[in-house]
């Protein structure tokens, strides 16, 4: 088959479907950081994807604005336009960058993608979702920005920005009946995000189950584990062996790292090719991939609070840390309160905060827990 | 070439829009009017439309925390900005770093520039000067690269001009595939010092976490060796390709040119030199491997940091901001007892006011950055050329650089590069061009991939010395002060970076970024001096060999894309699209071009 712009029927073999295209929208409040790094992956690569070398899949359509081959304007934005006619089907929805709240400042915006045509205003980010994400196939957060709502989201922000499930809702379906597929990272390490979207293209050519996913709705294989128990600087942990500067290399709980109770595989695989990493090569890890990040985790250089306790008391307790590390994950998991899309800017923000003064305290700032 | 689009009547103009910008980091948006009949561009306005807030979320934080944070303004080259943060931290923190920690940091940007440049030119420029492109846009000009040789064949082993081109097409061209791979492995190059990319893991002020042992080292030079034939190939034709283009277009020279306007700020810390106090930021400034300054008109102002921090100004236009003026002002005066300006980036507080995009009123959140020239009284709107034309204009009319790898002779740079395995040892010199214009900027930036790669030849060699030596201190304890001020200044891939700090009550009480692209991408100042890109465009001669109808407007995307444009830099910019037309003047100029 060679046709898939139909806008009724789909281009479909027996099982699946034989194209897709991928609208990818980076207009979130985000830095491009995972469009840039998902072409560090050969695990496979962009370019393999794109010019069909991985057996199995659909064909691709890439639309992303970085690696557009186009000049740009209408040219590029095409095909968005046509989807959000109903013209162009069938498309994975790929969203990169918090979702601002839009409702907090007047006749303003945070963030647009394109113009409208009639007025020649910004269209926002917010008015392509609303129209792209019930029509998409399936709908993709790419990076912790678009998953959780991440730095931008950080309290104190201006912006009221917040995650694509916050922004969607957590039970929202995609018109493929799969949950938003959030592959979490600041950036995204690049061969999860290739490898999840290989899966997803596997279950749209129908010859794959969906991916399995999280409450967090992560890919499962690739967040079921924490940093600390892929670390190889963990046996220092065990024998209660602790870095007391960024000069050693053993466990960095003590300075600053959050390994222990942080989903991430990143240890463990490297950044890309198996080099680099965060623990694993002197990098605190900061748990850019969790819900809570990054003001559960800051300031990022001191001892998480409860790893005295819990490394103090390693070796005869170990089910205890165990435990009490799960009630940490269970509050890194959760994002702060402010990621919302209500009327009302609850972040904190305050421009003219200096210190000494009474700083804008976030609305519900939760208080740290501990036990890392 | 023929002249098309004669239908259009003498001075009428065409709007034409490009929004979003593709192929760039970020949102930008050019709106241009086109005066088809004379083969100009009438005007040029850009735009940028996402406001994040950084300098407002920041405040209150732990200043250790700023790296980390700052490094998520950018997301292709966010390490520089955690390198600038950590230099400015330091400075805040009084920590004089030991020298294998700056070695690998010098390691890692040089990596980040070999990969940023690399990607930026082979895989987003290019698609500008591909087969593809080129048959769609000027077909005479395609026609006549298919019988023209390439001068240096025998280095790149592409026997015509076409050939190049072809190989540039997007994701099914050979260098474009190519480019792709060496962008891996320098991120690998990368990840070896900085630990991941493009938000570092390992950086800290007082040092890195990077382990420095024998191995990490070994894996870099591997690496460094690999890619150092594709290097020496790419500076060969990419001059084939820029050099074919001035020959075949008469007159090329004026897209994307502008007066010589130029600033860079320095990069690659001299370990033996940098103690990071502001009272000696002068001479450890000099001693860096990418030296500071200022050209006016291709003479050097000034290569004294002090001079170019004291000089900095925001500046408000008509824009979605309230100005500060009236807020007391944080630093008065800097440690050498110097008076700091109200509109310095220290003293800055950034007050959004978002509102409907009026063009007749509030447009613009124009945070517009110039530097005060006390000797003309003129702000001047400085652009980076992208970042390696101003790096390398400034080195080489300095003269500062003395190096085994990379030397400045006061009129050009040139760049020693070791023997590789298809081709030998090569030296390369960088002469300062004519003009400052796309193809320049362009071309700036494949010597620059070549000068990196020659700087970290002597990192390795030095930081190799001394962990075989025993030396493998990377870090310096320190504790953070109550109240203090501290300035970094660095090259971001794409042109000056400066990070300034105030801490008050041990937080952040002042944070302010100021990247390249305020700088390239700010349009009218309250003085009413253009901003870069706007001035590089407006006026600039049209070859697209397409009329109105079927435009595609590639001369234009090429004078801006030469920029390096980089949007989630314009931390502070929020422009506008000026669409006020000014009365039309139209000069012949162009009109001879055909």
């Amino acid at each position: 088959m060679t046709v898939a712009p139909a806008p009724d029927r789909p281009a479909t073999s027996e099982r699946g479907f034989e194209e897709m295209h991928i609208l990818w929208i980076s207009e979130g409040m985000s830095c491009d950081g995972d469009t840039v790094s998902i072409t560090a992956s050969s695990q496979p690569s962009i370019e393999d994807v794109v010019t069909g070398m991985i057996p199995g899949l659909p064909k691709v359509h890439l639309h992303n604005k970085v690696l557009s081959p186009t000049l740009g304007g209408e040219e590029f934005l095409a095909p968005f336009r046509a989807a959000a006619r109903g013209e162009l089907e069938p498309f994975i929805l790929v969203i990169e960058g918090s979702i601002p709240n839009e409702n907090i400042n007047g006749d303003g915006y945070w963030s647009s993608f394109g113009n409208d045509p009639e007025t020649g205003e910004p269209l926002t980010l917010n008015w392509w979702i609303d129209r792209l994400a019930p029509k998409a196939w399936a709908v993709v957060a790419v990076g912790t920005c678009a998953t959780y709502g991440g730095i931008h989201a950080m309290a104190g922000n201006p912006t009221g920005c917040m995650g694509l499930a916050d922004y969607l809702g957590w039970d929202f379906r995609s018109a493929g009946a799969l949950p938003i597929v959030n592959i979490p990272g600041c950036p995204v390490q690049p061969e999860n995000f290739m490898e999840t979207l290989t899966w997803v293209l596997h279950h749209a050519a129908g010859s794959a189950p969906p991916p399995p996913l999280d409450a967090q709705l992560r890919p499962q294989w690739i967040f079921g584990r924490t940093v600390h128990e892929g670390c190889d600087r963990a046996g220092y942990y065990e024998q209660g062996d602790f870095s007391k500067d960024y000069n050693s290399p053993k466990c960095q709980v003590k300075i600053g790292c959050w390994g222990p109770v942080v989903n991430c595989n990143v240890p463990k695989r490297g950044w890309m090719n198996g080099v680099g990493g965060c623990p694993n090569v002197g990098g605190i890890c900061i748990g850019c991939t969790m819900p809570g990040f990054p003001d559960k985790f800051m300031p990022f250089m001191d001892m998480p609070p409860g790893s005295s306790l819990s490394s103090m008391i390693v070796k005869p307790y170990g089910s205890f840390v165990r435990r009490m590390r799960g009630i940490t994950n269970r509050t890194a998991n959760s994002e702060p309160k402010w990621r919302h899309n209500n009327e009302a800017l609850t972040t904190g923000y305050d421009p003219r905060y200096r210190p000494g003064l009474e700083p804008g305290a976030p609305a519900d700032m939760e208080s740290k827990e501990i036990n890392a | 070439m023929t002249l098309t689009g004669q239908d259009a009547e003498p001075g009428q103009l065409v709007e034409m829009s490009w929004d979003p910008i593709t192929r760039i980091i970020g949102n930008l948006g050019i709106y241009t009017k086109i005066d088809f009949a004379n083969r100009r561009v009438a005007e040029c306005h850009s735009t940028s439309s996402i406001f994040r807030g950084y300098s407002v979320f920041m405040k209150g934080k732990d200043p250790r925390d700023a790296g980390f944070i700052t490094s998520r303004i950018c997301g292709i080259c966010g390490d520089n900005h955690t390198t600038c943060s950590i230099y400015a931290q330091n400075m805040a923190y009084g920590i004089k770093t030991p020298p294998l920690a700056e070695n690998i940091i010098n390691l890692g940007e040089a990596a980040e520039y070999l990969f940023d440049h690399t990607i930026f030119q082979d895989n987003l420029v290019f698609a500008d000067y591909c087969e593809a492109m080129v048959k769609d846009t000027n077909p005479s000009v395609l026609a006549r690269a298919e019988n023209t040789e390439a001068p240096h064949a025998g280095v790149h082993g592409y026997k015509t001009i076409a050939d190049i081109m072809r190989a540039f097409n997007p994701f099914e061209g050979e260098i474009y595939r190519e480019a792709l791979k060496i962008s891996r492995t320098t991120r690998e190059m990368f990840c070896l010092m900085e630990g991941r990319h493009v938000h570092p893991s390992t950086l800290y002020p007082g040092g890195v976490g990077t382990m420095p042992s024998p191995t990490v080292f070994t894996d870099y030079q591997s690496r460094l060796i690999d890619i150092l034939d594709f290097v020496k190939k790419a500076v060969a034709l990419n001059d084939d390709v820029f050099d074919f283009f001035y020959e075949a277009l008469p007159g090329y020279e004026e897209v994307g040119r502008r007066r010589v306007l130029l600033g860079c700020w320095g990069a690659f810390q001299n370990p033996d030199v940098v103690d990071y106090k502001y009272e000696h930021m002068t001479d450890w400034g000099r001693a860096m491997g990418v030296t500071p300054g200022i050209v006016v008109d291709g003479k050097l102002l000034t290569t004294d940091l002090v001079e170019i921090n004291l000089g900095m100004r925001i500046l408000l236009g008509s824009s979605y901001y309230e100005d500060w003026t009236a807020e007391e002002p944080f630093v008065t005066h800097d440690p050498l007892g110097n008076p700091v300006d109200i509109r310095h980036p220290w003293n800055q507080t950034t007050l959004p006011a978002p509102g409907k995009r009026d063009f007749d009123d509030r447009y613009s959140w124009v945070m517009s950055p110039r530097w005060f020239d006390k000797a003309s009284g003129e702000h001047l709107a400085l652009d980076t050329g992208g970042g390696p034309f101003a790096r390398l204009y400034t080195t080489a009319l300095a003269g500062l650089v003395d190096t085994p790898y990379v030397k400045s002779t006061g009129h050009s740079v040139q760049i020693n590069l070791p023997r590789s395995r298809e081709l030998p040892e090569q030296t390369l010199e960088w002469n300062i061009p004519q003009w400052s214009n796309a193809i320049e900027r362009n071309r700036a930036r494949v010597y620059f991939v070549a000068y990196a790669a020659a700087m970290a030849v002597k990192f390795l060699e030095d930081s190799m010395a001394a962990v075989r030596a025993g030396d493998t201190k990377v870090f310096t304890d320190f504790d953070v002060p109550d109240e203090a001020i501290g300035c970094g200044f660095h090259e971001a891939v794409r042109g000056v970076l400066s990070h300034h700090m105030v801490i008050r009550d041990g937080k952040i009480a002042n944070y302010h970024p100021y990247p390249p692209t305020p700088w390239n991408a700010s349009p009218r100042d309250s003085y009413g001096t253009p901003g870069p890109y706007e001035d590089a465009v407006q006026d600039m001669p049209i070859f697209e060999e397409n009329g109105p109808d079927n435009f595609r407007g590639v001369d234009i995307m090429r004078a801006v894309r030469s920029f390096d444009p980089c949007l989630p830099c314009g931390v502070h910019m929020y422009l506008g699209n000026g669409r006020s037309i000014e009365k039309l003047h139209s000069p012949m100029f162009g009109a001879d071009r055909g």
